[in-house]
């Protein structure tokens, strides 16, 4: 399983739904009125949450206007392990769309790239690639994808409006972290929200602390992967269980943080009941617009790690955009132009007017619009800083364990210990690592 | 004297005696051609048989989508070394005999009310069933909703008289209780409607001769009502401890085997393993669930049907 909030539990109401090859959201004028004898119609498979087809009838939609001899049907696929099964099963049977969206890192390896898509490294843009998202779209020495979106971060939200009043400053040690903690009890707001309602919201403090477990140990993601380095033996990687059990041990949750979901979060952050949030930024496009002062009332910093001067942010890659090698001939020619405008400035361009993006983009070029929430704002000094910003444990190890979500709600419930937790995590992710058959396990 | 002896010969035995069974050359008596089975025996091997022992095999390999390698017993060492399963497996059985004997019990004494002679009898009847006919995941929807710790309409209730309810849900201590309490709610339905039938079918002589010889109602009830409707006793325990063993629905929508892994039982690790892609791992998982209902339920079925014969 990989972090994929969004499409948890919608999964299932989306395989109720699925026609795999009749789904074609958007009715994006037939190839009829594109006109003249050079047109070309591809297809583009993406995902088929309300943001997701959002975003794909809008790039389809600024694409063809530039572009009025190509014409893009978008179909539609679940999220989850459904979605990746679907893509599996259609690019072992060759029946996979001309273009299609999915997953970067761990999970892009999982598709065979070098035996199933076409590589772009040869195309213009390539260097217009952030090189952080392009290591997750590289498979051997080739390139094969681009990104859909922006960045998005594992921090901590926090409300602004609460620190003022507080004169709290912004912490960058987990010392800091915990002595704001106990001033915001002592005022009567609850410090830290958890909503173990959406299990997959527990697992920030361990996978967001991941920059500064590579900052201690830089080696730590290749040693992981190896079956060398493990959670609960690594004085720097067990540091996030410790942090999920500090916060329950301290009381320093909201009260109802065994049934809260992640609305009952966002509007606590929103409305100044709650302090801090450890979730991705990935929720801000929801939370502004429930809520629309929390677009100036909640900033983020990263999560504080031991040391203030290596402090930094663990980002999760957007999307890819790949193709198949079964697109040949003009389709090919189409396709590559999309991919080339969804790699430019025009590109993101169109994804900002579909709502509040996750994060900076990846392609040079693309500014954040002027008007993004202060928490989306905060992220950018901590990626214009070297060394400010690692990805995600996620996107340079293939090895990760389903089960982190139910023992981080153990850890920080106070059912298990952080040790006994990280062991079992530990546990855990073999059966990944073997499962992909990696060497060492 | 003659009609004697031969009322005292011992009858031969009922395929000797069958016609058609000697004129089949010793077979017994079909009306169907072999070719009239095949269509069922199609269907039965390819949707079955097949599946069935094909997944025995794929217990023992770990199998992608594309392909399979064969690792002998790994996946059931794995399986049972995950201390995950040891829970589930607990969990499993305190939640099919919790369940299966509330069942009975409610079930007996539902069935005793409302087969006496009580206004709106019929109606009544219907609403005890009427959780049998709500959909699974309705009911675990609802009652999610109704057991929410903070806003429940349960604890919101409590809360008039002075009580503070527990989180039902979220509370490691009750969650897996109160999955097993709306379990019973909603099958308990069924178990009366056994007994109901069971009960009727008591013959009212064996009432009235007891009444006769001065019974009162718990002589009655002990003596009459409790061994007649054994049969019925037998059907519900097995139904509700099957039910029990391999229940999910209702487990997978109120808690999803939490908070954390503890109210897991073994349909939803096993789920949780095949939706992470363990496919080998999953399917070890259900061949020994196919074991442990088997154990459980061969013994136990022949166990009560032979005290049954016995009467």
């Amino acid at each position: 399983m990989t972090f994929r909030p969004r499409m948890r539990g919608l999964a299932v109401v989306a395989a109720g739904s699925l026609a795999l090859t009749a789904c074609s959201a958007g009715s994006l004028g037939s190839s009829d009125d594109a006109g003249g004898a050079a047109s070309v119609s591809i297809t583009y498979l993406a995902g088929n949450l309300e943001q997701d087809v959002k975003e794909a009838n809008q790039l389809i939609k600024d694409f063809t206007a530039k572009n009025p001899t190509v014409t893009v049907k978008l179909e539609t696929r679940p999220g989850g392990s459904e979605g990746d099964n679907i893509v599996k099963t259609r690019l072992s049977t060759g029946d996979m769309s001309d273009v299609f969206g999915y997953n970067t890192g761990s999970l892009f390896q999982a598709i065979a790239p070098e035996k199933n898509l076409t590589p772009i490294s040869d195309q213009p843009y390539i260097g217009d690639l952030d090189e952080n998202f392009k290591k997750t779209v590289t498979a051997g020495d080739k390139v094969y994808g681009v990104p859909s979106g922006g960045f998005m971060g594992g921090a901590v939200l926090y409300s602004i409006p609460v620190y003022t009043r507080l004169g709290l400053k912004v912490p960058a040690t987990w010392a800091e972290f915990m002595a704001n903690n106990a001033k915001i009890k002592a005022a009567g707001i609850a410090p830290v929200i958890q909503t173990y309602g959406e299990t997959w919201t527990s697992q920030l403090f361990v996978l967001g602390d991941f920059h500064n477990v590579a900052a201690v140990e830089p080696d730590f993601a290749d040693r992981y992967t190896k079956n060398q380095a493990k959670y609960a033996t690594s004085p720097a990687a067990l540091k996030g269980f410790e942090h999920t059990q500090q916060v329950h041990d301290a009381g320093y949750e909201n009260k109802d943080f065994a049934s809260a979901k992640l609305p009952d979060g966002l509007r606590m952050l929103a409305q100044g009941k709650g302090a801090h949030y450890p979730i991705l930024t990935g929720v801000v496009n929801d939370m502004v617009s429930t809520y629309p002062n929390a677009a100036k009332d909640v900033g983020l910093f990263a999560l504080p790690g031991d040391d203030a001067s290596k402090n930094g942010l663990t980002v999760w890659t957007p999307g890819g955009v790949y193709i198949p090698n079964t697109t040949t001939g003009e389709k090919l020619d189409a396709a590559k132009k999309f991919l080339a405008f969804i790699a430019s400035p025009d590109g993101c361009k169109s994804l900002a007017t579909t709502g509040v993006p996750t994060g900076p983009y990846a392609v040079k070029g693309c500014e954040l619009p002027a008007d993004v929430p202060q928490s989306i704002k905060d992220m950018q000094p901590y990626l214009d800083k070297s060394g400010g910003s690692s990805l995600a444990l996620e996107f340079v190890s293939p090895v990760k364990g389903p089960s982190l979500e139910q023992i981080t709600v153990e850890v920080g419930s106070g059912i298990q210990k952080a040790k006994d937790g990280a062991a079992r995590y530990d546990e855990d992710v073999k059966k990944q690592a073997q499962q992909l058959g990696l060497a060492g396990w | 004297m003659k009609s004697v002896t031969v009322t005292s010969i011992r009858p031969r035995s009922r395929a000797d005696a069958t016609p058609a069974a000697r004129a089949a050359g010793g077979k017994i008596y079909t009306p169907y051609k072999y070719w009239f089975y095949l269509p069922a025996a199609v269907l039965y091997g390819v949707l079955f048989v097949v599946p069935t022992f094909a997944s025995f095999y794929y217990s023992l390999t770990r199998w992608t989508l594309f392909d399979s390698k064969f690792i002998g017993l790994d996946n059931f060492r794995l399986f049972f070394s995950e201390p995950q399963l040891v829970k589930g497996f607990t969990n499993t059985l305190i939640y099919a005999f919790v369940t299966s004997g509330s069942k009975v019990v409610l079930g007996l004494l539902l069935a005793v009310l409302l087969t006496s002679r009580i206004v709106g009898r019929a109606y009544l009847r219907s609403v005890v069933f009427f959780p049998v006919l709500a959909s699974t995941i309705g009911v675990a929807i609802m009652f999610t909703v109704l057991m929410n710790p903070e806003r429940g309409l349960i604890n919101g209730a409590l809360g008039l008289i002075g009580i503070d309810g527990p989180g039902w849900l979220t509370d490691p201590k009750y969650a897996l209780m109160s999955v097993a309490l709306v379990d019973v709610w909603k099958g308990v339905g069924l178990a009366t409607l056994i007994y109901i039938a069971g009960i009727v079918s008591i013959p009212r002589e064996y009432m009235e001769a007891a009444r006769v010889d001065g019974a009162g109602a718990w002589e009655t009830f002990r003596r009459i009502v409790l061994p007649l409707s054994r049969p019925a006793t037998v059907t519900v325990i097995i139904l509700s401890l099957i039910g029990g063993l391999r229940s999910f629905e209702l487990i997978w929508v109120m808690t999803r085997g939490g908070p954390g892994f503890t109210s897991d039982v073994i349909a939803s690790v096993i789920y949780k393993q095949y939706q992470a892609g363990f496919y080998g791992l999953s399917t070890a998982g259900n061949v020994v669930l196919f074991l442990v209902v088997t154990a459980i339920v061969l013994p136990l079925s022949w166990f009560l049907n032979r005290k049954e014969v016995d009467m």
